[in-house]
């Protein structure tokens, strides 16, 4: 019955789902089992590369869950990532212990430098994993809370709620710079060591994160596909559709927004936490407005409102661009500006709308 | 060929020049004429006999003391404006000779040697010796320099003199002198600066009564001298109630210091809400009144500065008029973007405001890439025309850079422009009804396609122009844009989207409680907390401070 409802029904989620799956399998295997002569082989690079684009693909599945479903366009889910990250890399930091440049048991190298003489009381208790992954899930979901709660309540939609949330994304960005908060100011929290006691360096803890990604993203788009086929799922559709007449049959229209902004923030900073470790640093350029305006692209390129499409559209774009960054740098931005162009005005379902077209085509 | 083509060019340029000149700011033109000291000479030496000032500097190296004083006597008749410099290396024994026929006369400031005649920096030795001047010979001079710098032309080389005065001490003679003088001045800065001289002058007096009246008269002076003099006198003076008089004189002149300082940020603050205004100005009208929303508005601005660097370029003798020439030309290429923005990508996401979103958001990308590509990803150096740099002192505590005044005024300059246009012309008009009612003013005749691609020209222009203004305030280069959109889109939705006084009251005051935020906590951090205020402003009142009221709102 569920799995009708999450997957049978949803052939295209299927497939993207299953290649998942398979990456998650084959992966692993062709990188650890397979010699590195062998033209089978996965690099290490590769691994990396494949991780952070499923902790991507994550996070697109968030935005695409609020935007595509409820049409809210957030321009501040980069800080709800960046901010999941934090928790990650301050779990990280404490477990570098006395390991750092200036070996203080305790305090960060940066808390040495600025000359501060004891752990600040937000940095208590995230030398436990446990606590760590909760804050990671509690203060993105309060600040949506939060933040939510009045937007919504005030009826702010649109592109108010876009603006406003970018700038929230800025000025998280302005304050993490200072290193008064207590974050690493510009440089960030970098350096890691060991996650649950793995060596960070390893190998095999790659690969490890690299699954862990995977599964993640699986989950992810389980629940996200749960959501949108519940009864409260209609709902949030039919808001998107038609605000206010959802209003009049009597629906709370904004405890369904908030609800699906929380959640929606809770994700993203699941892909942040899972981000961190794989790439080894989390600093505040995280924030800037574009990062989090370049999620939304993925998610208008793969096609928004299908879920799979998000996960479709961050492998794609992630992928043109570490292709264009390495061969021909200035070029990116023109293509990535072109793209947003382009898929705004001829291809508005994105790659799936796209093969959507032809299929129909096909039939006729 | 007509004859008259032939003509033209060469008739219109000296007009156009003329034109601007009209424009230049006074006191460029005040400037202009200070700086010309090469005229005096040659028109002294047109009357035949009276050696000239030259001459005179020259023959101060040789001869006898006697002949020295005549000299000196001949200069004093002299106006010249080198002739304080002169004097005063005299007194100090600074003005230096060699032996060459005639003389080399140089001016030694610490270890600088200038040459007394054409202010050329000297260097090498040339046997300079020092011209030998007495006591008797010191005192006539000491009269004619203070003479002399309290007659100079120039205000603040006058009021420089009597600060001069009073740091130096006053005694009896330049009190006297300085007496002679107040009758004269016109200029009120320099009259109250007197009156502290000689307050001072008076608070060393035998007199109680003197003295008292004295303090009475340093509290209100905010030279730095006079609060040292009144408090040596709280401080150590013998009588009781000249120390209570003291003490509270001082703390009226604190009084009056605070207030200044107050005036000082408040200045600053609507300066930095000019600057906002200007950056913001172009956005109410593309988003506040079509309802687009421009995210590559900033990179407008970013080609505005860029168009300011590029006429400097162009024109490197005319940096003078760079800015006057940049205005008009940001204004049509920015408007010209605009205009192939809106006709391009724009006109097709009417109604989609998200997409349109997006899509400008990737132009604004594309922009500055190509910007990067063009030129270079470093910043561009743009200098500032001689008339926009400096500073204008009002009083001892407050002074004001002309780069703030200007771009405050241009800012307002703009604002009224714009006011106009909207409101007086026929493209305003249109432009407000199509935005009220597209399907009606379509229905009465007005082309709406054509109005868009206009307005948004209009608006894109604006920013343009405001990139010149910005040009002379921060670092052009590829970034410029970006820094200014989020506060930009803030500007117009705090002030109420659709309504251009909204934008100027709350560009202004976003300006004032950033600059007041500031010195508490810290330049980050206050526009941290003015975001935050902002987003809970947005939450409480969602259409701004002026939000448009009756049928336009209705959407």
């Amino acid at each position: 019955m569920l799995t009708q409802r999450l997957l049978l029904s949803d052939r295209g989620g299927m497939l993207v789902l299953g290649l998942v799956v398979l990456m998650a399998i084959i992966v692993p295997i062709c990188n650890l089992a397979v010699p590195g002569d062998s033209p089978l082989h996965v690099s290490n690079f590769t691994v990396g590369l494949l991780g952070k684009f499923l902790c991507f693909a994550l996070l697109a599945l968030s935005v695409d869950l609020i935007w595509g479903y409820a049409g809210i366009l957030s321009l501040g889910h980069g800080a709800f990532f960046t901010l999941g990250g934090y928790g990650m890399g301050m779990y990280l930091m404490r477990q570098i212990g006395d390991r750092g440049v200036y070996g203080h048991p305790e305090l960060m190298d940066f808390m040495v430098v600025l000359n501060w003489q004891e752990l600040p009381w937000y940095w208590q208790g995230f030398d436990m994993f446990w606590f760590a992954m909760l804050m990671v899930l509690l203060v993105p979901g309060l600040l949506a809370l939060a933040f939510g709660w009045l937007a919504f309540r005030s009826r702010v939609t649109g592109v108010y709620f876009a603006i406003i949330t970018q700038a929230l994304t800025y000025a998280l960005m302005l304050a993490f710079f200072r290193n008064e908060m207590g974050f690493g100011g510009n440089n960030g929290l970098n350096d890691f060591k060991e996650i649950l006691g793995f060596d960070l360096a390893a190998q095999a803890t790659r690969v490890g994160l690299f699954i862990a990604s995977a599964i993640a993203l699986v989950l992810g788009y389980l629940a996200c596909r749960y959501i949108v086929t519940s009864r409260a799922g209609r709902v949030i559709v039919s808001i998107r559709d038609a605000e206010s007449r959802t209003r009049f049959c009597g629906y709370q229209v904004e405890s369904y927004k908030l609800w699906l902004f929380v959640f929606s923030a809770m994700l993203a900073a699941v892909a942040g936490a899972l981000y961190v470790p794989q790439v080894g640093i989390i600093n505040p350029g995280e924030f800037a407005p574009l990062n989090s305006i370049e999620m939304v692209v993925w998610v208008a390129t793969g096609g928004r409102g299908t879920l799979f499409g998000a996960i479709v559209g961050a492998f794609s774009v992630n992928y043109a661009k570490t292709f264009f960054t390495t061969y021909s740098p200035e070029t990116w931005l023109f293509i990535l500006g072109g793209l947003f162009v382009l898929v705004t005005l001829l291809l508005p379902k994105g790659i799936v709308g796209l093969f959507d077209r032809f299929r129909r085509k096909g039939e006729k | 060929m007509n004859p008259l083509c032939r003509i033209t060019p060469r008739h219109t340029l000296p007009a156009v020049l003329l034109w601007l000149t009209c424009l230049l700011p006074l006191h460029a033109n005040a400037q202009t004429t200070d700086s010309a000291p090469e005229e005096t000479p040659s028109t002294a030496a047109a009357e035949a006999q009276q050696p000239t000032f030259e001459q005179l500097v020259q023959q101060l190296a040789g001869g006898s003391l006697r002949d020295r004083a005549a000299t000196v006597n001949q200069l004093s008749s002299q106006s010249d404006e080198r002739l304080a410099d002169v004097f005063n290396a005299l007194v100090a024994g600074d003005l230096l000779a060699n032996k060459d026929k005639p003389p080399v006369i140089a001016i030694r400031d610490g270890e600088r040697l200038t040459d007394a005649l054409s202010g050329a920096d000297l260097t090498g030795t040339q046997r300079l010796r020092r011209i030998p001047v007495n006591n008797s010979l010191r005192t006539q001079l000491r009269g004619q320099v203070a003479q002399l710098n309290l007659n100079h032309p120039n205000t603040d080389k006058r009021y420089a003199a009597v600060e001069r005065f009073i740091r130096d001490g006053v005694d009896d003679e330049t009190a006297a002198l300085l007496r002679a003088h107040q009758q004269v001045e016109d200029s009120g800065r320099v009259q109250d600066a007197i009156t502290t001289a000689l307050a001072v002058y008076q608070l060393q007096s035998d007199d109680r009564a003197i003295r008292l009246a004295a303090i009475d008269e340093l509290s209100g002076s905010l030279e730095q001298e006079a609060r040292n003099a009144l408090r040596g006198i709280a401080e150590n003076d013998a009588d009781a109630e000249l120390r209570s008089a003291a003490a509270e004189a001082i703390e009226s002149i604190q009084s009056r210091i605070s207030f200044y300082r107050f005036v000082e940020n408040l200045f600053f603050g609507l300066s930095l809400g000019s600057v906002l205004l200007l950056a913001a100005i172009g956005l109410a009208i593309t988003f506040g009144v079509m309802g687009v929303i421009n995210m590559a508005h900033g990179e407008l601005i970013m080609i505005g500065a860029y168009t300011t660097w590029g006429v400097q370029v162009l024109f490197p003798d005319l940096i003078e008029w760079s800015l006057l020439i940049a205005v008009p030309a940001a204004f049509l290429i920015t408007a010209l973007v605009g205009i192939a923005i809106e006709r391009g990508v724009i006109r097709f996401l009417y109604g989609r405001p998200l997409e349109t979103l997006l899509a400008t958001f990737g132009l604004s990308l594309v922009l500055q890439q190509a910007v990067r590509t063009l030129f270079s990803p470093l910043n561009r150096s743009v200098s500032s025309p001689e008339w926009i740099s400096g500073t204008l002192s009002i009083n001892p505590v407050l002074s004001i850079t002309y780069t703030r005044l200007y771009i405050l005024i241009f800012g307002l300059m703009v604002f009224f422009a714009l006011m106009l246009v909207m409101k007086r012309t026929t493209l305003g008009l249109k432009v407000r009804a199509v935005s009220q009612n597209r399907a009606m003013a379509r229905a009465v005749g007005v082309r709406s396609s054509w109005v868009d691609a206009l307005t948004f020209g209009l608006g894109s222009g604006v920013a343009g122009v405001a990139g010149v203004a910005l040009s002379q305030l921060t670092n052009v280069g590829p970034n410029l844009g970006q820094a200014y959109i989020i506060d930009s889109f803030m500007v117009v939705v705090f002030g109420g989207v659709g309504n251009l006084w909204g934008t100027l009251v709350s560009a202004m005051s976003l300006g004032l409680i950033n600059n007041f935020l500031e010195p508490y906590a810290g330049a980050m951090l206050a526009k941290v907390l003015v975001l935050i205020m902002l987003i809970l402003f947005i939450q409480k009142k969602p259409k701004g401070l002026f939000p448009q009221k009756g049928r336009a709102a209705a959407d």
